[in-house]
């Protein structure tokens, strides 16, 4: 090492390995300026780029979370709704079916009854009219019989 | 030389000498440097011209690369710092990454200059010089500015034992830094000048494969290391 420093201060004319000048100096500010420059052109739009994205990532998952959970939940207020509707209309057809069958019942009474009714009324008014043309028959018979006696009586 | 090939020529330790007032620059290195500066800044632009929420084409790589960088010096620095420092980080890394590889990759000696040859600027020990007192200076102002004076109860701790060896490490850190990314980016073209002098058919492409790992490594190494004596600065001790 030293002998390139002795070479170097010894007045060597020109060139070396470690020929040391002003290149050094005008390399560091050509490298401070080059640190600014990348700074404003790539660093900062890059990061800013980049940091945007991310945001704009970390926003929208949330809001995907968010309307996955609200999906989510609407989902399940939505089966409990269907549950409950099927449980009511369970009951409806049941008390439907037990009202008709009450329905028809009282429907096959009510006509059960009016049937004997008017079969009945109907014997009454048979039984009526057949002992009104008995009476009838027997007035007429008597009728009759007391006209034959007459005509004979007179005849004889 | 006895065997003049285009592409085989050796040259160590010559440059190119731009005279600016009384001093004097290597002009290779500079227009190195630019090309690369270029190449970075144009990636850039292009980019970084039209940002989507939905990245296509050169944003893609971007992104790619500003999330790198990002997990590299959040590491090192730690979550309550990094951001100021990322774009520090980010810049040795992508200048030492597209140094590297544009020395390794662009056939520079097309190119003939009066005196000196292009190549990487990080094979220059003026740059890596620069680079590493950069990364000195940065780490001395980050734990100055958040810690203040108490950065260096640093120098103290965990033992007063330790404060020549920490005040040693002040020197060792950019001479490490410097001296490991100009020896292996110099080293890596000389092993492939050689080789391609030597033998100029396929023979160098091993070690060409092996230069394209070490630059990247290199960069790597380089803007950790940063990014590790940053976050040693401004590190805070729970007592």
């Amino acid at each position: 090492m030293t002998s390139w420093l002795l070479l170097a201060e010894a007045g060597v004319p020109e060139g070396g390995l470690f020929d040391l000048d002003a290149t050094l100096p005008l390399m560091a500010v050509q490298v401070v300026l080059l640190t600014f420059i990348l700074n404003s052109l790539f660093f900062r739009p890059v990061g800013r780029a980049v940091e945007e994205r991310e945001s704009f990532i970390s926003t929208s998952r949330a809001d995907a979370k968010q309307k996955l959970a609200q999906a989510e939940r609407l989902e399940a207020d939505l089966k409990e709704q269907l549950k409950d509707a099927r449980q009511q209309s369970q009951k409806l057809i049941l008390e439907a079916e037990q009202e008709m069958d009450r329905l028809y019942r009282d429907a096959l009474a009510a006509a059960t009854a009016d049937a004997n009714a008017s079969r009945e009324q109907a014997r009454r008014e048979i039984d009526s009219q057949r002992d009104q043309a008995m009476a009838r028959l027997n007035k007429d018979a008597d009728k009759l019989g007391d006209l034959i006696v007459t005509r004979l009586l007179a005849a004889s | 030389m006895p065997l003049l090939l285009p592409f085989a020529e050796l040259e160590v330790g010559k440059h190119l000498y731009w005279q600016l007032g009384n001093l004097k620059i290597h002009g290779q290195v500079f227009l190195s440097s630019w090309v690369v500066i270029g190449a970075l800044l144009s990636l850039v632009v292009v980019g970084t011209r039209k940002l989507e929420r939905d990245p296509r084409g050169t944003q893609n790589l971007l992104e790619f690369v500003w999330d790198y960088i990002r997990d590299l010096s959040r590491e090192q620095i730690g979550e309550k710092a990094y951001r100021d420092w990322m774009p520090f980080i980010g810049t040795l890394f992508l200048f030492i990454f597209v140094s590297n590889w544009g020395g390794a990759l662009v056939p520079w000696k097309l190119i003939h200059l009066p005196s000196g040859e292009l190549g990487a600027p990080t094979a220059d020990i003026n740059t890596t010089i620069a680079l590493a007192l950069l990364v000195s200076l940065a780490y001395f102002y980050a734990g100055l500015s958040r810690k203040g004076l108490r950065y260096f109860e640093y120098y103290v701790e965990p033992t007063p034992i330790m404060l020549p060896f920490k005040i040693v490490e002040d020197f060792t850190k950019p001479l490490s830094l410097s001296f490991r990314l100009f020896g292996n980016i110099l080293a890596d073209e000389l092993v492939v000048a050689v080789l391609a002098f030597l033998v100029p058919l396929i023979v160098p492409l091993p070690a060409m494969f092996l230069g394209l790992f070490t630059s990247a490594i290199q960069a790597l190494i380089f803007a950790t290391l940063a990014a590790y004596y940053i976050g040693e600065a401004v590190h805070e001790e729970h007592h």
